[in-house]
């Protein structure tokens, strides 16, 4: 049940990224996004990433959509008589990706095994109790069963404050830089 | 069978429609929602991987999205700059740092 939700909310995500490229009025590009990434956040729900899901809709779908919007509708852009490149820039961006697509789809046959195969040589890797990651405390339990014993915001916020709280700290002044440079960017005269 | 092959396979198709958006079309504008679609695909091969070995692949994304909202904001004003200045945001009038 789980596989055919997921298969759908992919394949409404693909189609939906498809049309962001292919409308010509960029406010249907915008909502066709926000599409996508409605499908994204439900895929992280089935991947067991609860909270990362909430995020994407509140800070994607939600504020930074809404900020394209914003500036779609104030610039007041509609459909141009042509938005896509000339011919030979045209082709050879299609082809491309073409080349890119071809050699990343391969991924789709992952497995723990094949990974641990690739890098070490030996399947130690792929038992669920070795892992090569220093946020996962409890041994020898897989993922999904830790997280629903530990609580979901729990098990990212114990990560986030004690190992990774330097870089926490410098996303602050990241976006501190991000809000007094786009205001000095917008502004007519300061 | 697990998610993980699957939700790498999609996140690498969503990135490919990204980069043919972004090589394919003129709009500053949608070159930018493009972009903002590849950081999308990312993630979530990202939490893909996180839901196989833990969780430090879901905080990555945490701080990817910060810098995707940054990135938003600069990108956005400066694109509001720009527009000021030229009247349009389709990148064949904007050539002027062209050799």
């Amino acid at each position: 049940m789980t596989e055919q939700v997921f298969w759908f909310f992919a394949a409404v995500a693909v189609v939906s990224a498809g049309l962001v490229v292919a409308m010509r009025n960029p406010i249907a590009s915008a909502f066709w996004l926000v599409s996508t990434m409605l499908c994204l956040a439900a895929m992280f729900f089935l991947l067991n990433a609860q909270f990362i899901g909430v995020v994407q809709i509140l800070v994607y779908a939600g504020a930074v959509m809404v900020l394209f919007l914003f500036v779609i509708m104030l610039l007041n852009l509609g459909r141009a008589p042509s938005d896509l490149r000339r011919a030979p820039a045209w082709l050879v961006g299609v082809l491309l990706v073409g080349v890119l697509a071809s050699q990343l789809m391969p991924l789709g046959g992952y497995t723990r095994e094949r990974l641990a195969l690739e890098y070490t040589r030996s399947t130690a890797l792929a038992s669920p109790g070795v892992v090569f990651d220093s946020t996962m405390s409890v041994t020898g339990m897989d993922p999904a069963t830790a997280t629903l014993e530990r609580g979901v915001p729990g098990d990212i916020a114990a990560p986030l404050f004690q190992q990774y709280l330097v870089p926490f700290e410098l996303t602050s002044i990241l976006l501190l830089a991000a809000i007094v440079g786009a205001v000095v960017l917008a502004k007519r005269r300061i | 069978m697990s998610l993980v092959g699957p939700s790498l396979a999609v996140s690498a198709l969503l990135f490919a429609i990204g980069v043919l958006g972004v090589l394919v079309r003129r709009n500053a504008i949608v070159i930018f929602m493009c972009v903002e679609l590849m950081l999308n695909a990312v993630n979530l091969s990202f939490v893909a991987l996180s839901a196989a070995y833990g969780l430090s692949g879901q905080i990555f994304v945490f701080f990817v999205m910060t810098v995707a909202a940054a990135e938003a904001a600069v990108g956005l004003a400066i694109m509001l700059a720009i527009f000021r200045h030229h009247k349009s945001v389709d990148l064949q009038n904007i050539n002027l740092l062209r050799g």
